[in-house]
């Protein structure tokens, strides 16, 4: 198979990625366009693998045992993330991001929620 | 053990009972009083064991250099001359007796640990003084005494005349000591040694290349410390703190350091006779203002103060004079008997409830109530006005004796000026203090008027230690005179026929002539039933006093330390001898000749003027740089703060533009290259 494919592939999940992660309101949407992204990268880094090891004698295939790692830690990062959410969404009623402006800078900055929307932005 | 190891341990036994007071005061409220009595007695006892090894003979010297501190070498030295020996003494004993009396007197005391802790320091520092070798070391217990007598001086803190009497204390001996401290520098390196015995060698070879300069500046310090003219006004207004302290200040340490320094240095004073006039100036302005002043204070204490000061200028007299010894005979007699004027007078404004004079004079049978202080007072009064055989006057006709050999010449260790001053000033101040003693006693203890009142018996403490300073003050000095030129140097001490009759004829006139005045305005309040009735704010304070009759001593003082201003306005108009002997000065001696005022116009108002412009500097001229020179970050952090909308997906965006321009710049360069 040829590289072209996978590569193409992966940069068409990235571009969804991205155009999620930028543009939609809901956070969890935002959070499965992250994993779209990473999973573009994974997708990559696969191929890359496989081809880079064609030539050569001997391989660790450290691209695909970098790919098992990015999945576990990409499971854990979901499930902190989606935790935040829903605490979020608990406290505020809603998970629309362009609402959760609590590091605004202006008159009314910090409150008791913050540390949620720090987070929420750390995940996002 | 040696001389020199219980020399020793003399300063440091009151030093550890300070620390170890101070330590366990609120632990151990049980060792407070063991603490506070037992390491003054200790020392006392030590002080004598080392005063009769040294036996008048030769100098103890014992030096040991810790660790080399550059061009002067500073030692931790040891000079017991005669002068030393018997000083300590003093100062232990008045301090042993400090100590005892104020178990009894603050009592109930919250602070009395404390207290006890600095009394014992102060003590410590006194005799680091007085056994010290070396100038640098003398300093250090020269400037611990000035902070005690800070804290002590504001023992009644609550009090406003307290805080600021201390601060006075602190400000006006710190004025005196600035000069002394450079005085020291510039003797010790004309002399090349902070030794005392050192020093003294390079006076008597002429090594000195300035002793006039050296010997004013070490005076001022000497007139700060031992409140003499002009630096003398702290010493009135440090009544505000406890009796026993004024006991300890006014007899042992504090302004007896100054003498007993003078006296230690002499030689270097006599290198110059210009410095010598002006400490016979001094000392004779000090003598008759002090006795002036002392004749119109209302303030029992304050009367006492005045008469200090007026005694020290006898000492500073003798010392412009030449005779040491005279000086240090007169500081060991006045030690005596003054002690036992202040613990008497404490004793006195206990059961009084005020210590005001003019109250007194307005209470029948007050001699009745306190009968130990009335004849220990009369005894010491003796004293002070130097009638014969009482120990006041052999040490005050040594005085007027030494003035009275430079007068007719037959010394040359002073100016002859300086002995007319001494003398004239001298018998002059001896009619005064013979007057103001007579009238302290007469208002006190002659008092008409409604009957005192009762506030039970004095504690023992209290009234023992009374009799015991009475021993000295009688017959100290009848009993020393003959022996101490062997401790001194050697100098005669016997009266002289002119002089003693002379000044104890002036003594004479002076209290019958207080006696007459008495009579004669007691007579005259008699008659004139107008005299004004004791006013409310009076009997208030009486109504206070009596509210407490078996309160702590000390309680009943600062109830009268609080309550002394409204009765003295009410009470200064009633019959008082001083105010008819001495006419139209009662008013500005009454006042301390207003020298308070003229320091205050003098100095404290350019202070505080150059204070207000150092902060209007300050305030509108830095700061606008300061502020200024902020304007500029903060105007840039406005602009970089509206970037800040908290929304993620802009942040995002903007990161992603980021990253786009770079990777394009880095292809860019990459083809380029």
């Amino acid at each position: 198979m040829h590289l072209a494919y996978p590569a193409v592939l992966s940069a068409l999940l990235f571009c969804t990625g991205l155009y999620g992660v930028l543009a939609r309101r809901n956070a969890i949407l935002v959070l499965m366009s992250v994993e779209l992204m990473l999973n573009a990268v994974n997708l990559n880094l696969v191929a890359f693998d496989v081809w880079l090891s064609r030539a050569a004698q001997e391989t660790l295939h450290s691209g695909q045992a970098l790919t098992l790692f990015t999945i576990a830690i990409a499971a854990a990062e979901i499930g902190i993330g989606l935790a935040i959410v829903l605490a979020v969404y608990r406290n505020r009623g809603t998970s629309d991001i362009d609402k959760l402006r609590d590091t605004a800078e202006g008159p009314e900055t910090g409150g008791p929620d913050s540390s949620e929307a720090e987070k929420a932005e750390a995940t996002a | 053990m040696t001389t020199t190891a219980l020399a020793a341990l003399v300063p440091l036994l009151p030093f550890l009972g300070a620390a170890a007071g101070l330590l366990l005061g609120r632990t151990a409220p049980g060792f407070v009083r063991p603490l506070a009595v037992l390491p003054p007695l200790a020392s006392l006892v030590l002080a004598a064991l080392v005063a009769v090894r040294q036996g008048g003979g030769q100098a103890v010297d014992a030096h040991t250099e810790l660790t080399p501190t550059g061009s002067v070498p500073i030692e931790l030295a040891l000079h017991i001359d005669g002068f030393a020996a018997l000083v300590a003494i003093l100062v232990a004993f008045v301090a042993t007796c400090v100590q005892i009396y104020s178990t009894g007197y603050l009592r109930d005391d919250p602070r009395y640990p404390s207290y006890a802790a600095l009394v014992s320091l102060f003590t410590s520092a006194m005799l680091l003084v007085v056994y010290s070798g070396d100038l640098i070391v003398l300093l250090v217990g020269w400037e611990v005494m000035g902070i005690c007598s800070y804290f002590l001086v504001g023992h009644y803190w609550e009090t406003p005349e307290a805080r600021a009497a201390s601060l006075k204390a602190f400000l006006v001996t710190k004025l005196g000591d600035v000069p002394f401290l450079i005085g020291l520098f510039a003797l010790a390196t004309d002399a090349g040694s902070f030794r005392v015995t050192r020093v003294l060698g390079a006076v008597a070879s002429g090594d000195l290349h300035h002793p006039t300069l050296i010997a004013l500046l070490l005076l001022a310090g000497v007139a700060g410390k031992s409140a003499q003219f002009p630096l003398h006004t702290w010493l009135p207004d440090a009544m505000a703190g406890p009796t026993p302290v004024s006991a300890l200040i006014h007899a042992a340490t504090m302004v007896a350091a100054g003498v007993y320094f003078i006296a230690r240095l002499l030689p270097v004073f006599e290198a110059s006779s210009a410095a010598m006039v002006v400490l016979a100036v001094m000392a004779a302005v000090t003598m008759t203002g002090s006795g002036l002043a002392a004749l119109a204070q209302d303030d029992i204490k304050r009367v006492l103060a005045y008469s200090t000061i007026g005694q020290l200028g006898y000492m500073t007299g003798a010392l412009a004079v030449g005779d040491r010894g005279a000086a240090v005979f007169h500081l060991l007699s006045h030690g005596a008997f003054k002690a036992l004027l202040f613990l008497a007078a404490g004793v006195i404004i206990h059961a009084a409830g005020t210590n005001s004079l003019a109250a007194m004079s307005r209470m029948r049978g007050l001699r009745d109530r306190v009968p130990d202080a009335y004849w220990t007072m009369t005894v010491a009064l003796l004293a002070l006005a130097a009638i014969p055989p009482f120990s006041g006057f052999f040490s005050k006709e040594s005085v007027l004796g030494a003035a009275e050999h430079v007068v007719t010449g037959s010394t040359d260790h002073a100016p002859g000026a300086a002995g007319w001053i001494v003398l004239v000033a001298g018998l002059f101040t001896a009619l005064l203090t013979a007057a103001y003693a007579t009238r302290l006693w007469l208002l006190a203890f002659r008092g008409r008027g409604a009957e005192a009142p009762d506030h039970g018996r004095q504690p023992l403490t209290m009234t023992v230690v009374l009799w015991v300073l009475a021993v000295p003050s009688l017959a100290f000095g009848g009993l020393a005179y003959r022996s101490l030129p062997g401790w001194f140097d050697g100098r005669d001490l016997t009266p002289t026929l002119l002089t003693s009759i002379l000044s104890t004829g002036l003594a004479l006139v002076g209290g019958l002539l207080a006696y007459g005045a008495w009579q004669r305005t007691s007579a005259l309040s008699a008659r004139v039933p107008a005299a004004p009735a004791p006013s409310f704010e009076w009997e208030r304070l009486q109504g206070e006093a009596a509210a407490h009759p078996e309160g702590d001593a000390s309680l009943v003082e600062a109830h009268a330390l609080a309550g002394h201003g409204p009765a003295y306005r009410d009470l200064v108009r009633t019959a008082d001898p001083g105010r008819l002997l001495l006419g139209p000065l009662y008013r500005p001696a009454a006042a301390g000749f207003h020298l308070d005022a003229v320091y205050a116009a003098l100095f404290v108002r350019p202070v505080q003027a150059a204070a207000s412009l150092v902060r209007f500097l300050d305030s509108a001229v830095v700061d606008t740089y300061v502020r200024g020179a902020a304007a500029l970050p903060r105007l840039l952090g406005a602009a970089v703060r509206r970037a800040q909308t908290g929304n993620v997906q802009t942040y995002v965006s903007a990161l992603l533009a980021g990253t786009v321009v770079l990777a394009v710049a880095v292809v860019l360069v990459a083809a380029g290259a």
